[in-house]
């Protein structure tokens, strides 16, 4: 990838971070960390290119490392997220559903 | 090298998606941002990661399929058990840990590149230059602090170590093992070739920091703790996304690296801490605060009184803190408001920014007992209500409360922005014992003239509460 370019990528991606967390109200903290918590689970696609390319036994093993520590990280990280998220309703909402 | 397309379709293919995966991110994130969207900002955001997962298995030149499935399997079975069966009060270890888990990825993905550099020559093709190679090794570097500071993190949270560790000249030792984590791995980028036993060096190193400095960081502090770690794994993350030339990740990783720098940045400011603080100083090092100045005594209540009070009441404000989560209070708290509001009492939940041990715990977990969300308020949105206020009940929170931080210049705790509790007609504290908070300052809250306290188990005394008040008639 060109260096340059590169670097606009980096600057709209920290943008892009700040501006949809900026105003985020207290009660969202957790899942919003979780949430993005989950998001860098994207590692286990760098991970799982590094496992196919590997060619000797310690690449292999370590590649096997990551894919397992990075599908941790993002089925881990959705599954709490989720499970959080399920649990937020207005009083409005919880009229309509009791539970 | 075959793959199921020809070479360059895939790699349009697998380009295209990362496109429509970043999209998906940034736009799940956006409507986790409001209450109302946030169920479904997971799932776009899960539906971007499904899609990216699935095409990565298109690249060109890849083997070892079955080990990755299998590789699959066992990280994302594990998780997604652990992540079903685990209890909401226990949410911030777990978080810690998938977080590591990713540093970790990112770490073993430099790992695998930085080794293949031991064996292949320098002049060829396959053979990084030096900006990829310091980019790689940087990754490396965050990657491995924030993999083992999270499993410290992890451990701390779930109990699995009990103390905090300090010693005299902690410090300096971090900043040793910094500088020659950061040494070799100049060395290993001027060199170009580094040998097996300089990568290993590294590595070893740069775990080795992750766990002398979360060691020492007390559990109060772990709200900011747990959202730097997060932060530098999405760096992490974005630094091995250049090295792989993966616009996914390095979008992705940016993306949470600026927004958990920014979430690090709210939980410090509302500790009136800076970041440095709290990860180089341990908290109360200086000396220790004594009672003086304190006034009055201890009040102790019996709960019936309690609740009686609390059932006559018409305006009732109740401060949760980690103490509630302990106990496991949350339900019994929520089904006690839940008597007082059918009594016409009007009940609010106020939560400070740092109250429990990660950013917004004790949201989560009244949204778990079923507390609807416009219930509950933050600092700024109630700290006037306080003073028409006939109850306020304090349940396991100390410090967040502690009213010497608006006055005392020279406690530690001076200038963080608190709950005004003490401005309400009557305090109720329910507390388990006479100790002093993590702070370890004597709560000046606790002596004065419109303070109750209440002592037990949150659960137990919140049972006990709603006894009282269904007596009241």
């Amino acid at each position: 990838m060109e260096g340059v370019i590169a670097l606009y990528i980096v600057m709209l991606a920290a943008f892009t971070g700040y501006e949809v967390i900026a105003r985020v109200p207290v009660i969202l903290h957790t899942p919003l960390m979780s949430g993005s918590n989950f998001v860098h689970g994207i590692v286990l696609v760098g991970a799982m290119v590094a496992l196919g390319r590997a060619d000797t036994f310690a690449e292999q093993v370590i590649g096997f490392i990551g894919v397992v520590l990075g599908a941790g990280n993002a089925v881990g990280g959705y599954v709490v997220t989720e499970r959080m998220l399920e649990m937020f309703k207005s009083s409005g909402q919880k009229k309509k559903e009791p539970a | 090298m075959s793959g199921l397309l020809p070479e360059n379709v895939a790699m349009l293919a697998i380009d295209l998606s990362y496109l429509l995966v970043a999209f998906l991110f940034i736009m799940g994130l956006k409507a986790m941002s409001s209450p109302v969207t946030a169920r479904r900002g997971i799932v776009v955001a899960g539906v971007g990661m499904l899609i990216g997962t699935l095409m990565s298995f298109l690249y060109p030149g890849m083997g070892n399929f079955a080990l990755m499935l299998a590789a699959i399997a066992i990280g994302g079975g594990l998780a997604w058990w652990s992540g079903r069966i685990v209890a909401m009060t226990d949410m911030p270890q777990m978080i810690a840990l998938y977080n590591g888990m990713g540093g970790g990825a990112a770490a073993a993905i430099a790992a695998v590149e930085l080794l293949r550099m031991t064996t292949t020559d320098p002049a060829g093709d396959a053979h990084h230059g030096p900006v990829v190679t310091t980019l790689a090794a940087a990754g490396a570097f965050i990657g491995s602090v924030s993999f083992s500071g999270s499993l410290i993190a992890f451990g701390k949270l779930q109990d699995l170590i009990k103390r905090s560790f300090r010693f005299k000249g902690q410090q300096l030792v971090n900043l040793v093992i910094t500088a020659a984590t950061v040494a070799i791995g100049a060395w290993i980028v001027i060199s170009g070739h580094p040998t097996l036993g300089m990568v290993i060096a590294f590595f070893a190193l740069a775990l080795l920091l992750g766990i002398t400095m979360t060691l020492p960081i007390g559990g109060a502090d772990m709200p900011v703790v747990i959202s730097l770690y997060n932060a530098l794994t999405g760096l992490a993350v974005a630094f091995e996304g250049f090295v792989l030339e993966n616009a996914a990740m390095i979008i992705a990783g940016i993306v949470v690296g600026s927004a958990g720098t920014l979430l690090t940045q709210l939980m410090a400011k509302a500790m009136n801490r800076s970041l440095g603080n709290v990860l180089f100083s341990g908290f109360g090092e200086g000396p220790a605060a004594a009672a003086e100045g304190v006034t009055g005594s201890l009040k102790p209540i019996e709960p019936s009184d309690a609740g009686i009070m609390m059932a006559f009441a018409q305006r009732v404000i109740v401060i949760p803190g980690y103490g509630m989560a302990v106990a496991q209070a949350q339900h019994k708290v929520w089904e006690l408001c839940q008597l007082l509001i059918d009594k016409g009492v009007m009940v609010r939940f106020a939560i400070h920014p740092v109250a429990g041990r990660m950013p917004g715990h004790m949201n989560v977990l009244l949204a778990e007992a079923g507390v609807p969300y416009d219930l509950i308020s933050d600092l700024d949105e109630i700290n006037a209500e306080f003073d028409t206020t006939d109850v306020a009940l304090v349940i396991g929170a100390n410090d967040v409360v502690n009213p010497v931080a608006r006055t005392d210049k020279s406690s530690p705790i001076y200038g963080m922005p608190i709950l005004n509790a003490d401005k309400a007609k009557n305090v109720l504290v329910i507390k388990r014992g006479k100790g002093a908070g993590f702070s370890g300052i004597e709560n000046h809250l606790f002596y004065l003239d419109n303070t109750r306290m209440v002592y037990g188990d949150a659960q137990k005394v919140a049972a006990e509460l709603i006894h009282a008040v269904k007596a009241a008639g």
